[in-house]
């Protein structure tokens, strides 16, 4: 037991704690990324004036479980006189760096607080933070392009192949305009650390006006910068209005096509990661991370207890629906999910008395802050697909290369200006 | 055998091993996805000697674009597998010995004169990108210059080379 | 730590190898990567000897991560205008294989 734990204070309890948090980052994710399939479908079908899922469990909840049996006992079907190797190796590739880029993201500032070390280790809210986060993220990007090209020529059909060709085109002409337009960021923090990045935009005095997108403080605003940004990342993600390359009506199913039950789930859920893993990357960059839009003055402390303002509505909201439901899963497990909720709200708030769940409520301020972020850009990206038609390939080829490029190019001139002038003391 | 020997090994049997799966596919597509695996493995060994921003650069520019540009090439031109696989006699007799022999000579000259290479490494040193953009742009820029240049004409010279002939 | 004679090693291996393939290959485009290999291989030697220099050489550390820098942005450029001759020779030849291009004419 004694050898044990001398392993475990050295370096085999780092190696054992990473091991960890990946495993429940892993967990967290893979459930975000079934519930996010769901939210799409709600969401799109209410802005079409219809309904969605609503027959597997309560507003259709269990939807993502179905869907996830489904992929799971589907027939494997494999095409005749594809490259096997190539063919197999694509959607793993395409899963794992999707899931890779989700390393470097910090979801809070502070780590764990001392009762809560693991042998000695801190246990910060990240799984890593190199010095060069930004560029791991850009290089996990860079190679995504292989999953979709390798997936439609190694499918041994001209659909696929075209299909793969067109999003490999793309996806390579919008990472130039992507990396463009984080520049700017980049050069008002003089550091690649995404923590660094976060620090600068430190909201206690100024509150929204520190964030990056509305700075004035040695540098300038990166409106344009985000604006690039987002753009490049819709189409890097293959989502609308960029999808033509998968696009149903077009190319059939594109670069996915002859691809069925799980190795299609692994394209579906590399796919909703990198959305994720964008969607985290805008909040950081460009909007403050994990800092709160309301400036940390006196007089404002009650905005600490948003948290729990919104979980305690919510959570009575799920009791008084679940108990309409004739289901277990409605009557029960509902209810028993609303309570939890409502009461971990009333703890927090309870931290207005009581002082460690007021050091509790200031912790997750952080984390909570940026998950709000990152959910509204996810909303962002679902409204965007219930909304707009698609771009033509050439159209799309033009905003890449005429459009946003020049604009993000200019805007690192106009950044590098204003930060030689005015910041950097 | 300290934990960076370990790391080092690995991935230099991974990068051998992609060169030596590079000469041995028959499909060119195979050979592209051993090279992609030496460079990632390169980038590897490059964090390992603390030379973080080239690791990256490595992986964005080589693996992420320059690889894609083979891999392109390789699906527009439908690239079969190699008829005969055989090596011809040249080959076998002449070439193979002596590259064999320009890779001994290589090796044995380095080890030879070890105590010639200066062994200074700080451990856990890393080279941070503001040294290298400061070397760049002072010392360097001159050659960076002529480098935008040269990427340039390279453009320049891929759009002649992609019009189609004019039909007169 | 590691000596950086194992990295010079392995970069005379790697430089062998794409030798190898260049020589044995015939494929026009495999031989291309070969070419790539050995670049690679060299800018393996070029870090590692710049790692391996003491600071004190007036801040000329770094030289070799930043020739490194340039060496793949000239194999970027060379690798976009070899593949696009490639693909007009392909083209016309209606070939691959590298022995029905050994001859200036058709």
């Amino acid at each position: 037991m004694n050898s044990v734990t001398t392993f475990l204070t050295q370096d085999g309890g780092f190696w054992v704690l990473t091991f960890g948090k990946i495993a429940l980052l892993l967990f967290i994710v893979l459930t975000v990324n079934a519930y996010l399939t769901w939210f799409e479908r709600k969401v799109v079908a209410l802005m079409q004036s219809r309904v969605g899922p609503h027959r597997v469990g309560p507003h259709g909840l269990l939807q993502p479980a179905a869907d996830g049996l489904k992929f799971l006992f589907k027939e494997d079907v494999m095409p005749g006189g594809v490259d096997k190797f190539v063919y197999l190796l694509a959607p793993f590739l395409a899963l794992t760096l999707a899931l890779a880029s989700l390393a470097v993201i910090p979801f809070g500032p502070k780590p764990l607080p001392p009762p809560f070390t693991f042998f000695g280790h801190q246990i910060d809210l990240w799984i890593t933070n190199p010095d060069i986060g930004l560029l791991v993220l850009f290089a996990i990007t860079a190679l995504g392009v292989y999953g979709v090209a390798l997936a439609g020529w190694a499918s041994n059909s001209k659909y696929p192949l075209l299909g793969g060709l067109r999003s490999s085109a793309q996806m390579v002409s919008y990472e130039l305009s992507m990396t463009m337009s984080v520049v700017g960021v980049v050069l008002m923090a003089n550091s690649f650390s995404l923590t660094k990045i976060i620090s600068l935009q430190d909201s206690s005095k100024w509150g929204l006006l520190s964030w990056n997108i509305f700075t004035f403080h040695g540098g300038f605003p990166q409106v344009v910068g985000f604006l690039c940004f987002f753009i490049s990342a819709i189409a890097e993600t293959n989502r609308v209005p960029f999808d033509l390359p998968e696009a149903e009506s077009e190319l059939v199913a594109g670069f996915h096509t002859e691809y069925s039950s799980f190795k299609f789930a692994m394209f579906f859920i590399a796919e909703y990661t990198s959305m994720i893993s964008v969607s985290s990357l805008c909040a950081i960059l460009f909007f403050g991370g994990w800092y709160s839009p309301i400036p940390d003055l006196p007089w404002l402390q009650f905005t600490h207890y948003l948290p729990s303002l919104i979980l305690i509505p919510f959570g009575l909201w799920v009791i008084f629906d679940g108990v309409r439901y004739e289901t277990i899963f409605g009557k029960v497990i509902l209810p028993g999910l609303g309570t939890a909720i409502a009461g971990v709200g009333a703890l927090l708030l309870a931290g207005v008395w009581i002082a460690p769940l007021h050091e509790v409520n200031e912790y997750i301020q952080g984390p909570f802050w940026l998950l709000s972020k990152i959910f509204f850009f996810l909303f962002f990206y679902v409204w965007a697909r219930g909304t707009l038609p698609r771009f033509r390939y050439d159209q799309l080829m033009h905003i890449g290369w005429k459009l946003l490029l020049p604009v993000s190019i200019a805007n690192v001139i106009i950044t590098a200006g204003c930060v030689l002038r005015w910041g950097h003391p | 055998m300290s934990a960076p020997l370990i790391v080092f090994f690995l991935l230099a049997a991974l990068a051998v091993v992609g060169a030596l799966s590079l000469i041995l596919q028959k499909h060119p597509i195979h050979s592209a996805l051993s090279l992609i695996v030496v460079m990632v493995s390169l980038a590897g060994l490059y964090l390992l000697m603390g030379a973080e921003f080239v690791a990256a650069v490595q992986i964005i520019v080589y693996g992420g674009a320059i690889m894609v540009l083979f891999v392109f090439v390789i699906m527009l031109l439908n690239a079969s597998a190699e008829e005969h696989t055989d090596f011809s006699k040249l080959a076998k007799f002449g070439g193979l010995p002596l590259a064999l022999a320009l890779t001994g000579l290589l090796a044995a000259a380095m080890i030879h004169n070890g105590s010639a290479v200066p062994n200074n490494v700080t451990p856990d040193a890393l080279a941070s990108t503001t040294d290298i953009s400061m070397s760049l742009f002072s010392t360097f820029v001159y050659p960076f210059e002529l480098t935008s240049f040269l990427i340039l004409v390279a453009i320049m010279g891929a759009l002649v080379l992609a019009q189609r002939e004019k039909k007169t | 730590m590691v000596p950086t004679q194992y990295y010079l090693v392995l970069s005379a291996i790697l430089f062998g190898l794409g030798a190898v393939a260049f020589v044995v290959k015939r494929n026009i485009i495999t031989i291309f990567m070969s070419i790539e290999l050995m670049l690679n291989a060299v800018n393996l030697a070029f870090v590692a000897f710049s790692q391996s220099m003491p600071d004190k050489i007036g801040g000329h550390k770094l030289d070799g991560q930043v020739f490194v820098l340039f060496v793949i942005v000239v194999a970027a450029a060379e690798a976009a205008v070899g593949l696009g001759i490639i693909i007009l020779t392909a083209r016309n030849r209606r070939s691959l294989n590298i022995e029905r291009v050994d001859l200036l004419k058709l």
